[in-house]
């Protein structure tokens, strides 16, 4: 990382001075391969002689088994959902990513958050307050947006892991069924991620593809980082 | 920062540090209002049973960071917004609120995050109609928690932030500042300042005038079946308790 920036007012009591490491991160909906891409990656990034870190949402052992716990119960209302989120994100941010990036390691997160932004919007949060919430939070130096289309999402969660409550939006009911629901939800989700591709430097790639050609351009452009 | 209240119902809050009084005054006020046949609902900091577990664990493994700290007490005021407070104001309720939003305020900033941040976080509540904030010395509050309470608790001592390897030292430094943060709300926030070291009965007093002046001219919602049945199964009260010991802290 050459220079340490926020995209607010990061952590005041803590200021950070330097962090050799660098911050990588995949983002796009669910079902669009970042978890595929992101173990490829590591032993890539690892057979390259660099030492990777890897974390992901609901990952922060602080918060894990109340948001689970939470999750089950789908009693979670909208701020609450939110900020128990934004919990876990600072949480790793400060105790994993950071220590990690001061360490010069590799760190590749699955999401960031831009994902908890993007569902908090679509469940009608203010996108300014949503923002400002993560004041905190380190500017990655790559972020990567895996972009699938629908169609594409529908074929890999099929043959895949099949439709659930969350990734189908159902609580908040865009439509009576799973599959209906799904296809409104995800819609509405890639076109927030369309409007922060801009607004936060996203490298857009076409995640449409087969998971080796994805993999190549996600190499070709990590590269540039070395 | 934060909207103002344009439902039927009445937000009423008490602020201040531990030791303060705030509690003692809230529990002696709902009873006087309830009294009057009024629909009241009191909503406690940092009591929400979604978030409770997560807190329990980052206070025993000492897990906390001041945002840390600072969100997930947020998710906790913003479960029992959406899901007890704002739906009883919606309904024309009293709710008395034992600490709110500005407890965040001053607390988060004590211990060093930033005052724009902590505020926009807590942006989607409303402000009170009345906040009474309980102002006391240092010295005062920190003889009536010393003197009621076993152990000031790591958190609450601001053991955190390094002030001091000795508890009762620490806590005096970061009440200290708490007393700051709120010191400077008063003009930004629209606090009511009562000096919380009257007798409790002349504080009662006030705290009585402040709220009537509030609330003439207002109806709400009828109460008709005062004192046969609980306004809801969910309704927290105020811990007796409070009522006798002046000195009555709240988890931090």
């Amino acid at each position: 990382m050459n220079e340490t920036a926020f995209y607010g007012a990061g952590f005041p009591y803590n200021p950070i001075k330097d962090l050799p490491g660098k911050l990588i991160v995949l983002e796009g909906t669910d079902g669009v391969g970042r978890s595929t891409q992101s173990q490829l990656l590591r032993r890539w990034l690892e057979d390259e002689g660099f030492a990777v870190s890897d974390t992901g949402l609901r990952r922060s052992p602080m918060t894990q088994p109340g948001l689970d716990a939470a999750k089950q119960g789908h009693t979670l209302s909208r701020f609450a959902m939110s900020l128990f989120y934004a919990t876990d994100f600072a949480d790793r941010l400060e105790n994993q990513i950071i220590p990690a990036l001061k360490a010069g390691f590799f760190v590749l997160s699955d999401r960031y958050f831009y994902s908890i932004i993007a569902r908090d919007v679509v469940r009608g949060a203010d996108p300014d307050w949503a923002r400002g919430v993560y004041g905190f939070a380190l500017k990655p130096d790559l972020v990567l947006y895996l972009k699938a289309d629908v169609p594409h999402l529908i074929s890999r969660l099929v043959h895949g892991r099949g439709f659930n409550y969350w990734e189908s939006g159902m609580d908040v009911r865009c439509a009576d069924n799973l599959y209906d629901s799904f296809c409104i939800y995800q819609t509405k989700l890639i076109e927030q991620f369309d409007q922060m591709a801009e607004e936060f430097n996203f490298v857009t790639v076409d995640a449409n593809r087969p998971v080796p050609v994805l993999f190549e351009d996600l190499r070709r452009v990590i590269k540039t980082l070395f | 920062m934060l909207k103002p209240n344009i439902y039927p119902g009445k937000l009423i809050v008490v602020e201040g540090i531990d030791g303060s009084g705030k509690s003692t005054q809230i529990d002696l006020l709902y009873k006087w209002l309830e009294a009057q046949g009024k629909s009241v609902y009191f909503s406690e900091w940092n009591s929400s049973e979604l978030v409770k577990s997560t807190t329990r664990l980052a206070k025993d493994q000492k897990l906390f960071t001041p945002t840390t700290f600072s969100i997930l007490q947020c998710t906790d005021f913003a479960d029992r917004w959406e899901n007890l407070v704002l739906p009883m104001i919606k309904a024309g309720v009293i709710v008395l609120a034992d600490r709110y939003a500005f407890t965040g305020f001053a607390r988060d900033v004590a211990r060093g995050v930033d005052p724009m941040w902590v505020r926009n976080l807590y942006s989607f509540a409303l402000q009170p109609d009345v906040v009474m904030y309980f102002r006391a010395p240092l010295d005062v509050a920190v003889e009536r928690i010393t003197s009621s309470r076993a152990k000031i608790k790591y958190y609450e001592a601001g053991m955190d932030l390094g002030l001091s390897d000795n508890r009762t030292t620490s806590f005096r430094l970061f009440q200290q500042r708490i007393i700051d943060e709120y010191d400077k709300m008063i003009d930004e926030c629209n606090f009511t300042v009562i000096d919380g070291t009257l007798p409790i009965q002349k504080e009662q007093k006030q705290v009585r005038q402040i709220v009537h002046k509030a609330l003439e001219g207002w109806e709400g919602l009828p109460n008709p079946e005062k004192q046969t049945r609980p306004l809801s199964s969910t309704r927290r009260k105020p811990a007796s308790k409070t009522a006798v010991q002046p000195a009555q802290g709240d988890a931090q």
